[in-house]
């Protein structure tokens, strides 16, 4: 049940400071957190950055009507290459959300403390992530208005889906993932909208989170079920953090396109969204802890920690590369083997050599503590790491099929400018999502950084901890 | 009470009974009827009017008045009545049209003046489909790409509909009164001044009318000009024998052919026959174990030439001089000739040789866009070796008025500057367009006073002329025509004009006596005349029916080639040599507004929407020029600008160009496409022109093409082998690719069992010319869309079959590859894979297996994820990124399949072997409680194939024709390894070569 909420003894190796700065008391940490929501006047950074990722999301919703009225021929998809930039950036937004769910569920299980200081963050990032995702599969369909077919709904005609395409395996993953991903944020926030409510200067405001904290009151009962909730939250959406990807992964792995038809994808991708979902964490919390003060909260040992993860994951994705080139060369299959071939040396060779940089050269850096701890170089490592990444799912996606079994067929793919209308879109949909959070819900959660406090607690009376194992 | 012999009419006799009431009512009611004068009412044929009659003198004037105006006006609204002209439906007589059931009419498709027999299916009245007519000579059943396609052309949305003075819409009375005016005007007295410009003519009904004309007014004159066709034949055989002979050719008997600079198996009238026959020498099966051979010599690389055992590449200046040298070592004209310098070691005298051996069973062929002289030559070698009357056959010729055409536009030209042209009538062509550069028939055209123009499109000689009148579409008028033997067709209309066009024989009546005659009466008192005797309404009858006069083939005539002519001073020198040649699809441009030809890839380049400059890989190096580079050609004073295609073939210092493009009247699909070449070609310089400057113009022009990749990368996909190959083992294609699992060796566990039928596909890469035929089958059968060129460029063209290309480099090396690759192609469509990737990734379950083995899509249930696509080895299908089906225009509406589904937007699509055609089939054979036979089912791309490259039928049938096929040890599954198991598979293409000569050449 309740884990030890002590901060870990850290081996003298690492030392990149506490878990929590040590000017903070309990005080500090609700004010500042819920001080940003509550008493903060709208900055005109946040007005600006704001703007422009609301225009992002304007110009997502044209690029959707513009594409829904005329049909996917806007964009650069054809007859060798019938998926695109929808399914990549499906797969690198999917990817994106993953650190989220990792950091909230499985860190959770395994004690990590120190993701109290970045779980609810990285769970909103989860959830406009998988949001964005969400989208491209809609989008991507030739008749969009026909999507509900995909659900096993009861009908006239006694059509069911198609229980063998990796496609309706994705449904029931990414909506599965969406519902858990969402809940788990709920339930978390929770005691914390409850402070917002009592700490709120505004009727208004009072009403809001007062409604949002579905009359908590902090009794011992409550933070008893809320510890229960959360614990049975992480143990199902654990298993998420694996499926969902490994059944993105099955997209590809199941058909028989050479580049695609791989039993290394599953592990390969997984690690691959960790990787990339952490690079995101980064990319958006160097700034973000800058811009409102955090420095204290989300410490150089939280950054540091995540860079670890991102180099753990990026030499597993790294093996995942080698291991495709391995086999296409061990197999001696010819389509397997010039697939590979093709990747280094084809039309899209800039692109495979541009993500070996990115996800295989880069983060070696970050053996260094250096450059772990430089916020300047670590950012732009995780951006490069995010290019890397959505390189990843191009490359995989275009190379794959732009020249497959039959030479004549072999064409080209080139995104149009509605291509990157929607991907761009996207991005200002997700920015909108994360600036509209940011204002509105405390992006730290308050109740469990207040037990990171030496001598913290986040309710009167502890409960009683107990072993994980007994649940 | 009425009296019994009052005179009642119905107003009175309602009148009295309306005063009556209750059982009065009835009595009265009785009375009445039992009048006398009730009963003449009854009787009386017009109660109302006819009292009239009684009134009086009066009344019986005033009826006959009011009668006579009723009929003056019922006969106005009545005028245009017709007389009855019955067409014949071919198979089926039946008592009326059922509807969904298509009726075949015979007709006939003419070029050149030469006839086609087709079959046209005809839905509820309209013309739909193209087949060929299998009693035809020229047709046997397959059918060409310009027939093919000339549906679309009658649905053209793009076609002139009205009768235009000067750009205003006039009635054809007002077009006859007026010209009838002119001509009978004192200055056209006897037909001065009187021009007639035509196409070549091969209707001998047409060539009757004009006879008469021309005899009736001595002083005019008819001419004729095309810009292609048999002129160089036609000219060749008058310097062989001194006057106008046709030729054709037997290849089912020839075992040796060599062709120069000829695309027999793809152009031309007796194309479809001729790669019938062809390929039949060639196809080895059971007792027939050799095969022909076949030499090209080319100076532009054909379809035909990808064919050859032997291709040799020479300048079109070069070509003649071989000619002169084959036929020196044949033993006419002189000593022997040395090898010409096109071909690379022995390979001249090997086919000399060759040659020798096959006395009396070989063919020489010379292509039209030669010059006469090396038709000529031609004549005088299969003279000495001894063809004539084997597999050479001379006739009659089949034009009813063989001229020299060149000589003809360059006279009308003439008189027309000096001023001597009062009238002339344009009956089709476009010399506006295609006659000779210098002529600049465009200013000169003008100077008649009076011109008139029957086209199917107002285009660019129509908008130079006061008067166009819209033709009647081949389709919409009775005709007749000759086929490539003389066999004669009678040509009925399939559908009435849908724009009031006219057709020749009308158009050309507006001189005879009887201008508003119709062709109905015109052909059929023609033929009236020809067929002389009580039975004719049978014999027309039938003639009509079958869509051949029987015995009317022309008989062989002998002729014994001249002297041979002298070496003309040819067009040579330095410099880059030009040479035109038709397009294969759009031929001279008469088609350049035919959707489905403009967007059918051609054979070698697989080039859509573009005719470019088409040059050798290295001449492309030396002037430092590469694919899609904008190039100005200048020769003669005049240039024009197009892009470059580097043409592996084409050889060095030489470069083609296809004729028919950069229309500018021509309709929506015509303008705009590629560049105008005609503005090079002079009346001197019309096979090739000498001396052409190239210069760079260092800007780029998008081609679209439908393939990019060119060699079959080591990949065993197409798979192609010699006779030698083959004879040591016959398996060898079999075992060239990487074993295919044996059946059974899959996770998924065999449900499906096909205990009924199993329908399955062979074709065979041996007998496909490349000609596309079958590709515009599929699309007409199919109601496939076309998407224009921005969208083929991106790669989402919609044909559901077609026609790889692949430069075999196989034992080459790369450099001699590149210059002079073999060809092979192979058509691919779905193969209806047992264990198909694309039903696995479905998520709906819109693509799925029947009972049948038939992989089906389903278009209703389609959401457009697009994985089968993706999934799919062979990229066999067709996703609508856009609304591609024309769900607007009406007129092409009509051309619809009612069978076939029409797509719409967001849906996958695919080859679905005519399952329209099976499930007719199979409700005919399961009303008559039986089996459908095998050959009942004919796909569209089957039936197409002139070369019968296809076979389609059920795999349970151990006798049918397409198990006979698969048994064959040249049979291979393409990508077989991949377990997918496909129920379409391909049969390696064997060739031929010379032993003596290297392999690799």
């Amino acid at each position: 049940m309740a884990i030890p909420l002590q901060p870990i003894e850290l081996p003298d190796e690492v030392p990149v400071g506490p878990i929590i700065g040590p000017e903070e008391n309990l005080t500090t940490v609700t004010d500042k957190l819920a001080g940003i929501v509550l008493r903060r006047k709208t900055g005109y950074g946040w007005l600006m950055g704001f703007g422009l990722a609301f225009c992002g999301t304007m110009m997502l919703l044209m690029a959707m009507t513009y594409l829904f009225l005329k049909g996917t021929g806007i964009w650069g998809i054809n007859m060798p290459v019938a998926w695109g930039f929808a399914i990549v950036n499906f797969v690198w937004w999917i990817g994106i959300g993953h650190a989220g769910t990792l950091i909230s569920a499985i860190l959770l299980l395994l004690n990590q403390s120190w993701r109290n200081a970045i779980n609810r963050y990285a769970e909103a990032m989860t959830l406009f992530a998988v949001a964005c995702a969400g989208l491209f599969p809609i989008m991507h369909m030739g008749r969009a208005w026909l999507a509900y077919w995909l659900l096993p709904y009861p009908n006239t005609m006694q059509l069911w889906p198609q229980f063998r395409s990796p496609l309706d395996w994705d449904v029931f993953a990414v909506s599965t993932y969406a519902t858990i991903s969402l809940v788990f944020w709920y339930v978390g926030l929770i005691p914390d909208a409850a402070s917002l409510r009592d700490q709120a200067e505004h009727r208004w405001q009072q009403v809001v989170y007062g409604i949002m904290a579905l009359g908590w009151r902090g009794s011992a009962r409550h933070w008893q079920r809320y510890e229960k909730a959360s614990l049975l939250l992480a143990g199902l959406a654990t298993p998420l953090v694996l499926s969902v990807h490994t059944v993105v992964s099955f997209d590809f792995a199941v058909a028989i396109i050479p580049g695609w038809h791989t039993t290394i994808f599953p592990p390969y991708f997984v690690a691959g969204a960790v990787y990339s979902g952490f690079a995101m964490v980064l990319t958006l919390m160097i700034p973000v802890r800058k811009f409102y003060h955090l420095e204290s909260l989300v410490t150089m040992r939280h950054i540091n920690n995540m860079a670890k993860v991102m180099l753990t994951t990026g030499l597993i994705v790294g093996y995942g590369y080698m291991m495709e080139a391995f086999f296409s060369w061990y197999s001696t299959n010819t389509y397997e083997g010039f697939m590979y071939w093709n990747r280094m040396t084809g039309p899209y060779a800039p692109y495979f050599w541009c993500l070996i940089f990115c996800n295989i050269i880069t983060p070696q850096f970050l053996w260094i503590k250096r450059v772990r701890t430089n916020l300047i170089i670590l950012w732009i490592v995780s951006i490069i790491v995010n290019i890397g990444m959505w390189l990843e799912r191009f490359v995989i996606v275009i190379t794959s099929l732009h020249r497959d079994f039959l030479p004549s067929s072999w064409g080209m793919y080139y995104p149009t400018a509605w291509d990157w209308a929607i991907y761009i879109g996207t991005l200002g949909l997700f920015m909108t999502l994360i600036y509209l959070f940011m204002r509105a819900i405390p992006m730290i959660t308050i109740h469990e950084l207040r037990v990171l406090v030496p001598g913290g607690v986040r309710s009167p009376q502890p409960v009683q901890p107990q072993p994980v194992k007994n649940i | 009470m009425p009296s019994e012999n009052e005179n009642l009419d119905l107003a009175s006799a309602q009148g009295k009974l309306d005063k009556a009431k209750g059982p009065n009512y009835w009595r009265s009611l009785d009375e009445l009827a039992a009048s006398k004068g009730f009963e003449d009412l009854l009787n009386r044929e017009f109660p109302r009017q006819a009292s009239e009659w009684d009134g009086g003198d009066e009344g019986r004037r005033n009826f006959l008045k009011l009668m006579g105006a009723s009929l003056a006006l019922g006969g106005l609204s009545a005028c245009t009545r017709q007389p009855t002209e019955h067409i014949f439906p071919y198979v089926n007589a039946p008592e009326s049209v059922i509807p969904g059931k298509p009726l075949y009419f015979a007709t006939a498709f003419t070029m050149s003046g030469v006839s086609t027999g087709v079959l046209m299916e005809s839905h509820m009245g309209r013309p739909t489909k193209v087949e060929g007519n299998p009693l035809h000579p020229a047709s046997l059943g397959g059918t060409d790409v310009m027939t093919q396609a000339s549906v679309l052309g009658l649905y053209d949305p793009d076609r002139s509909q009205t009768l235009n003075f000067l750009g205003e819409v006039r009635s054809y009375a007002s077009f006859l009164t007026v010209v009838r005016d002119v001509l009978s005007g004192p200055s056209t007295k006897g037909g001065n001044g009187v021009r007639i410009l035509t196409e070549t003519i091969g209707s001998p009904s047409f060539g009757a009318q004009m006879k008469a004309i021309l005899a009736a007014n001595p002083q005019a004159r008819w001419y004729q000009y095309e810009p292609l066709g048999a002129q160089n034949a036609r000219m060749g055989s008058k310097l062989a024998f001194g006057q106008f002979v046709n030729t054709y050719y037997k290849f089912d008997s020839a075992d040796l052919v060599v062709t120069v600079d000829s695309d027999f198996l793809c152009m031309g009238p007796a194309s479809a026959r001729y790669a019938h026959d062809f390929s039949a020498k060639r196809r080895v099966r059971g007792d027939q174990t050799s095969m022909n051979r076949m030499y090209s010599i080319e100076s532009t690389p054909t379809p035909t030439g990808a064919k050859a055992d032997h291709r040799f590449r020479m300048k079109p200046s070069e070509v003649a001089g071989f000619v002169r040298a084959l036929a020196g070592s044949v033993g006419v004209g002189g000593s022997p000739g040395s090898a010409p310098s096109g071909i690379p070691g022995n390979g001249f005298s090997a086919m000399v040789k060759d040659l020798q051996a096959h006395r009396g069973s070989s063919i020489v062929i010379a292509g039209d866009e030669q010059s006469p002289e090396v038709h000529a030559l031609v004549h005088a070698i299969n003279g000495a070796l001894g063809n004539v009357g084997k597999t050479v056959v001379y006739t009659d010729p089949i034009d009813v008025n063989p001229v020299d055409q060149t000589a003809d536009i360059k006279a009308l030209a003439a008189e027309l500057d000096a001023g001597k042209v009062e009238v002339l009538l344009i009956v089709g062509g476009n010399p506006v367009y295609n006659a000779p550069a210098e002529l600049a028939f465009a200013e000169k055209l003008p100077k008649a006073r009076l011109r008139a123009r029957l086209g199917l499109y107002d285009d660019e000689t129509s908008a130079l002329c006061q008067w166009h009148v819209p033709a009647a579409h081949p389709l919409e008028s009775w005709g007749d025509g000759r086929a490539y033997d003389g066999t004669v067709t009678i040509m009925q209309p399939l559908i009435a004009p849908l724009y009031a066009g006219k057709s020749p024989l009308e158009f050309i009546a507006i001189l005879t006596e009887d201008p508003e005659q119709t062709t109905y009466e015109a052909v059929r008192t023609y033929w009236m005349g020809q067929h002389k005797g009580a039975d004719f309404e049978n014999w027309w009858r039938k003639s009509v029916h079958d869509g051949i006069v029987a015995d009317t083939a022309l008989p062989a005539k002998t002729a014994t080639a001249g002297a041979i002519p002298p070496a003309a001073v040819g067009a040579s020198g330095s410099g880059l040599e030009l040479s035109f040649r038709p397009d294969p699809y759009i031929y001279d441009g008469q088609f350049a507004n035919n959707g489905w030809l403009q967007e059918l890839p051609r054979p070698l380049t697989r080039l859509t929407w573009d005719n470019a400059v088409m040059i050798s890989p290295a001449t492309a190096k030396r002037l430092d020029v590469d694919t899609e580079d904008q190039v100005e050609l200048k020769y003669g004073g005049r240039a024009v600008t197009g892009a470059v295609w580097i043409m592996p073939g084409q050889p060095d210092d030489s470069i083609a160009v296809n004729l028919g493009f950069g229309r500018t009247h021509a309709g929506r699909a015509g303008n705009g496409a590629g560049f105008d070449a005609y503005q090079l070609r002079t009346s001197n310089a019309q096979v090739y022109a000498a001396g052409v400057e190239l210069r760079k113009l260092g800007k780029k022009y998008t081609l679209a093409t439908t393939q990019h990749q060119s060699t079959t990368a080591k990949r065993e996909v197409a798979r192609v082998g010699t006779l030698a190959e083959y004879q040591k083992n016959p398996d060898f294609a079999r075992e060239m690719g990487e074993e295919v699992p044996g059946k059974g060796e899959t996770i998924y566990p065999e449900t499906f069992k096909y205990e009924g039928y199993a329908w399955g596909m062979s074709i065979d890469l041996g007998a496909c010319t490349g000609c596309n035929a079958c590709v515009v089958a599929c699309q007409s059968e199919n109601n496939i869309p076309i998407v224009g060129k921005d969208q083929v460029n991106r790669e989402r063209i919609m044909h559901w079959l077609r026609i790889d290309r692949y430069y075999d480099s196989d034992g080459q090396d790369n450099q001699k590859a590149a210059e002079n690759p073999r060809t092979v192609f192979e058509p691919v469509a779905c193969v209806h894979c047992e264990d198909a990737p694309c039903e696995l990734v479905c998520p709906v379950a819109a693509t799925v297996h029947d009972q049948d083995g038939l992989n089906n899509m389903i278009y209703n249930r389609c959401v457009g994820t697009r994985y089968c696509s993706n999934n799919c080895p062979y990229k066999v299908r067709r996703f609508n990124f856009y609304l591609y089906s024309d769900w607007n225009t009406e007129s092409v509406k009509l051309q619809k399949n009612p069978d076939v589904t029409v797509r719409s937007r967001g849906v996958m699509e695919k080859c679905t072997y005519c399952v329209q055609r099976i499930n007719y089939a199979k409700i005919t054979a399961e009303k008559e409680d039986r089996k459908v036979r095998d050959g009942e089912i004919v796909t569209a791309c089957e039936a197409a194939c002139p070369a019968q490259a296809i076979t389609f039928g059920d795999l349970n049938d151990p006798g049918s024709r397409v198990n006979k096929e698969k048994k064959e040890g040249l049979t291979y599954a393409l990508l077989g390894e991949l377990n997918t198991r496909p129920r379409t598979t391909h049969m390696a293409a064997l060739r031929n070569p010379n032993p003596e000569i290297g392999e690799a050449s």
